[in-house]
């Protein structure tokens, strides 16, 4: 079983990164789910949990992941939306967690929208 | 839901709505009694007696993007659907606790599933916020509350990626020591 006293070694490799980094500013690029009882109902949770991984396993300092309540189109949940800085909003529909290491790939790194996950 | 931790993810998001400070969630088996109690308790801002009473109606809300709200009532349910139950006490300005009960061996019951997912999900949705969880099978009990987390931290972000993945594995760690061994569903 893990132990508290590990949290001093993420603790120090933390504040080492940070200070290479500059602070979160409005170029970060949002991640957000949709997280009401119909997203969470539909999968939402899964979801969250392989941006968060698939952020942390690239090490993408630029992206904040974070949760909505309802968006308001409770069929298509889960729903994503992702807003790069000066570009409009892109939604996501019906996201599954084996769709996320592709809308990082694509259009978190690399700029390419996936249409064919967008609403249609 | 197809697991009783998103009833309590859902669940859950009410107090943070209603901007408690600390939410303490418990999971307490009973295998004698064939008991499952799931408690969620915030010290938000708590409902009227009116509300509590029509709060189990699916037309009853306070969203407002639409007239129904599914949260309690589908909790309510998945509990009632196996022969448990559903308490709500509430008080305006004190906080809201909501205790189910299921019955363990009901055919009706959902697995637990992921509680750890449940409360880095919901770290992630407010930082600063206390949250509690403890899991108690037949008296054997983990405790995990962020503060222990935070006391560590100096700072750092709960929801940093790298702490988000030591608290799932710490706490997926303390599940299984409390199951001592067993399968608990």
């Amino acid at each position: 079983m893990k132990s508290l006293a590990e949290l001093n070694a993420i603790k120090q490799r933390v504040q080492e990164n940070s200070n290479n980094r500059k602070n979160a500013s409005d170029n970060d690029i949002k991640v957000v789910i949709g997280m009401a009882t119909c997203g969470i109902a539909a999968g939402a949770r899964p979801v969250l949990n392989a941006f968060i991984d698939e952020v942390a396993k690239r090490k993408l300092q630029n992206v904040i992941v974070s949760q909505t309540g309802c968006i308001g189109m409770c069929k298509y949940e889960p729903i994503v939306e992702v807003f790069v800085p000066g570009q409009p909003k892109v939604t996501y529909v019906k996201v599954e967690p084996t769709m996320v290491p592709r809308i990082i790939t694509d259009h978190i790194v690399n700029n390419n929208v996936v249409a064919e996950y967008t609403i249609k | 839901m197809k697991e009783i931790s998103l009833n309590i993810l859902d669940v859950a998001t009410n107090s943070v709505t209603a901007d408690a400070t600390t939410v303490d969630i418990t999971v307490d088996y009973e295998f004698a009694t064939d008991d499952l109690s799931v408690i969620i308790a915030d010290d938000g801002r708590g409902m009227s007696e009116d509300f509590v009473k029509s709060v189990t109606d699916p037309f009853t809300t306070t969203r407002t993007t639409r007239k129904v709200g599914l949260g309690i009532p589908l909790f309510k349910d998945s509990a009632e659907l196996t022969g448990g139950s559903l308490e709500i006490i509430s008080k305006l300005g004190v906080g809201t606790t909501i205790k189910a009960v299921y019955k363990i061996s009901s055919i009706d019951r959902m697995p637990m599933g992921d509680l750890a997912d449940t409360v880095t999900a919901l770290i992630g949705l407010k930082e600063s916020l206390r949250f509690i969880l403890q899991y108690k099978v037949d008296g054997r009990e983990f405790r995990f509350d962020t503060d222990e987390i935070r006391a560590q931290l100096d700072g750092i972000p709960l929801s940093n990626y790298e702490v988000l993945a030591f608290i799932k594995e710490y706490i997926e760690g303390g599940i299984n020591n409390t199951n001592g061994g067993l399968d608990i569903l």
